[in-house]
């Protein structure tokens, strides 16, 4: 059945020049847009390879004149120096790493269920004050993080949450970016769908879950990649809320350590294999979710 | 801000919705976090914008002072921050939301391997820009003859004495919209991409059959009218990154101000009251401005896409 659909398609793709959106696999036409992301892609990769011949510089490198971009003699001085200081100080630091990785996680799972509840009811429900709610959703994501800084200091006081692990999570919890990314993505799904559901006799939760979150899961894709970023990279929270240095996160001792030896030059090597060790999570999450992006649409029967 | 047409009404009768508790069941979470934690928090700034406020004291209330002031006597404001907000803005904003869609498009032809190792590329300034930024760019834009820059433009003669770039005002914000193009490449740019990615392939071949011709018009009548939603989202997203911008001529420079306020823009005039000069109700009041530009612009991009279905 399904060979035979294939045939007609390519029967119409001789007559009709088709849209190749998506390939399966690589094609003489893709070479064009090669040639144009190759270059680009490295122009924009010249962060991460700094970061990363930074990084392995041996101590002549780092004081090379005039200096030179790339690595010519790699070490894993500045790894065993940073690991050396690590060891050195009153807590562990797989302390620090323990603290990342669980109040990432909570971050993600937990952002995920709230804005992927709260987008369906402003998505698809219908009741009085919907659209002033996402509104204000909206309002807030244009409010500059600068002057919120004090206000938001004193909640989490008056919530009891200084010096709690609590404090690394609750506040990151609401992510108006994520809530307004999910709920325009929602709006694509059709209603005819969810009635369809519902005539089946399915529940509210079952419907999101097992019909809506599917399908929208490159939106679900993009804010967990987004939400894991903004928790794992957060070294201000550590600062502001939390006195006892065993529960900071390790984006915080990163930054501390970096910061103490980054101004100079033999601590540039130090500073690059520290921001090295912090951006390595990022990566393996973002490649590790972005390949689970597939097209949802065409592969859950909506037409 | 966003008024959605009402939908096609569910096919639930009206008592029955009446007692849909699902509603508050599911949307009460995150209504609690989000009142708490974002909210509450927004509405004391506000409430502090009509205060001087310095940090310490309790802040007592002077009316609209603060906002008097900002629109009357803060020359700097109206002679540096303003305009260089605006410009920047007006560049960055719509320059890196093309960008983002092109590169986003590109990237869906090609197949998912390399389309994941590419974007990660294309995204990665964006996670890193706060280390990269303060050393690869000033490397390159290095007052000195060791600054790439510099260097070439020496090598190739076309300049004999090496130029200030970071230091002088007329290069500052050229250099501040490149590098922002340059690591922009954030949410909104991922989200386009899945938004393209997500589109019924049979829209295409119905367009063809339609009468689309190459695949130029198909971007114009096919692409973007399927993946509204994503495209107003990365419209938004692009006019709130652009004009909540700051921390670039900062890290540049090194310094906030920036030279003769060359680079100065709105978050960076903020955190000069907030955080340097203590006065908190002053810079609230400043980002009460700019919450009303943002919002302004964003309802111009809102009755772009708005789905009028």
């Amino acid at each position: 059945m399904a060979k035979r659909r294939e045939k007609v398609i390519r029967v119409k793709r001789k007559r009709l020049p088709t849209s190749m959106v998506n390939p399966k696999r690589f094609d003489k036409s893709q070479l064009k847009f090669y040639v144009l992301l190759i270059p680009l892609a490295l122009f924009s990769s010249l962060p991460i390879v700094y970061l990363i011949s930074t990084a392995f510089k041996p101590m002549d490198e780092l004081f090379a004149y005039p200096p030179r971009f790339l690595v010519y003699r790699p070490t894993m001085e500045n790894f065993q120096d940073i690991m050396h200081m690590m060891t050195r100080g009153g807590v562990p630091f797989s302390r620090y790493l323990f603290n990342s990785l669980l109040s990432s996680a909570l971050v993600v799972l937990a952002t995920l269920y709230i804005s992927l509840n709260a987008a369906y009811v402003l998505s698809k429900k219908r009741f009085r004050g919907k659209n002033t709610l996402f509104a204000l959703n909206t309002a807030a994501l244009m409010f500059v993080p600068a002057a919120v800084k004090i206000p938001r200091y004193l909640l989490v006081q008056q919530a009891g949450l200084l010096n709690t692990f609590m404090a690394l999570v609750l506040p990151m919890l609401a992510m108006p970016v994520g809530l307004f990314l999910i709920k325009q993505n929602m709006d694509q799904v059709p209603d005819s769908l969810i009635e369809a559901a519902r005539i089946d006799g399915a529940k509210e939760y079952r419907v999101l879950y097992q019909i809506v979150a599917p399908v929208i899961k490159p939106a679900l894709v993009t804010v967990a990649i987004l939400a894991f970023q903004s928790a794992w990279n957060n070294a201000e929270y550590s600062q502001l809320y939390i006195n006892d240095d065993s529960i900071k996160t390790f984006a915080f001792y990163m930054s501390s350590l970096t910061s103490s030896v980054g101004n100079t030059v033999a601590g540039q090597g130090m500073a690059a294999a520290g921001s090295l060790i912090l951006f390595l999570p990022n990566l393996i999450i973002f490649i590790l979710m972005q390949s689970k992006v597939v097209n949802t649409m065409a592969n859950s029967g909506i037409k | 801000m966003s008024k959605a047409l009402p939908r096609a009404v569910p096919a639930v009768p009206m008592e029955k919705r009446r007692r849909d508790h699902s509603i508050p069941v599911m949307l009460s979470p995150y209504a609690l976090i989000f009142v708490y934690f974002v909210g509450l928090p927004i509405l004391v700034a506000i409430f502090l914008s009509f205060t001087y406020f310095n940090t310490v004291q309790r802040p007592y209330l002077i009316g609209f002072s603060n906002y008097i002031s900002i629109l009357t006597q803060d020359t700097v404001f109206l002679r540096n921050v303003l305009p260089n907000t605006l410009k920047f803005a007006i560049l960055v904003g719509p320059m890196g939301y093309v960008l983002q869609f092109l590169l986003a498009w590109v990237l869906t032809q090609v197949p998912k391997w390399p389309r994941t190792i590419l974007s990660l590329l294309f995204y990665s300034p964006s996670i890193t820009a706060g280390v990269a930024m303060s050393v690869i760019w000033k490397i390159v834009f290095s007052g000195d003859q060791l600054g790439y820059l510099n260097h070439l433009l020496m090598n190739w003669n076309l300049i004999s004495e090496p130029i200030q770039f970071l230091t002088s005002p007329e290069y500052l914000m050229p250099i501040m919209v490149v590098v922002t193009l340059w690591a922009g490449m954030g949410i909104g740019f991922l989200a386009m991409m899945s938004g393209i990615l997500n589109i019924d392939p049979e829209l295409f071949e119905a367009g063809y059959i339609d009468g689309v011709r190459n695949r130029f018009q198909e971007i114009i009548y096919v692409t973007v009218p399927s993946m509204k939603p994503q495209m107003l989202f990365g419209a938004v997203m692009a006019i709130v990154t652009a004009f909540s911008a700051g921390s670039i001529g900062v890290e540049l420079t090194g310094t906030n101000p920036t030279p003769q306020y060359a680079g100065q823009l709105m978050v960076n005039h903020i955190e000069d009251y907030g955080i340097l000069q203590y006065d908190m109700g002053y810079a609230a009041a400043l980002s009460v401005i700019l919450l009303i530009i943002i919002a302004v612009f964003s309802r111009v991009a809102n009755r772009l896409f708005a789905e009028r279905d």
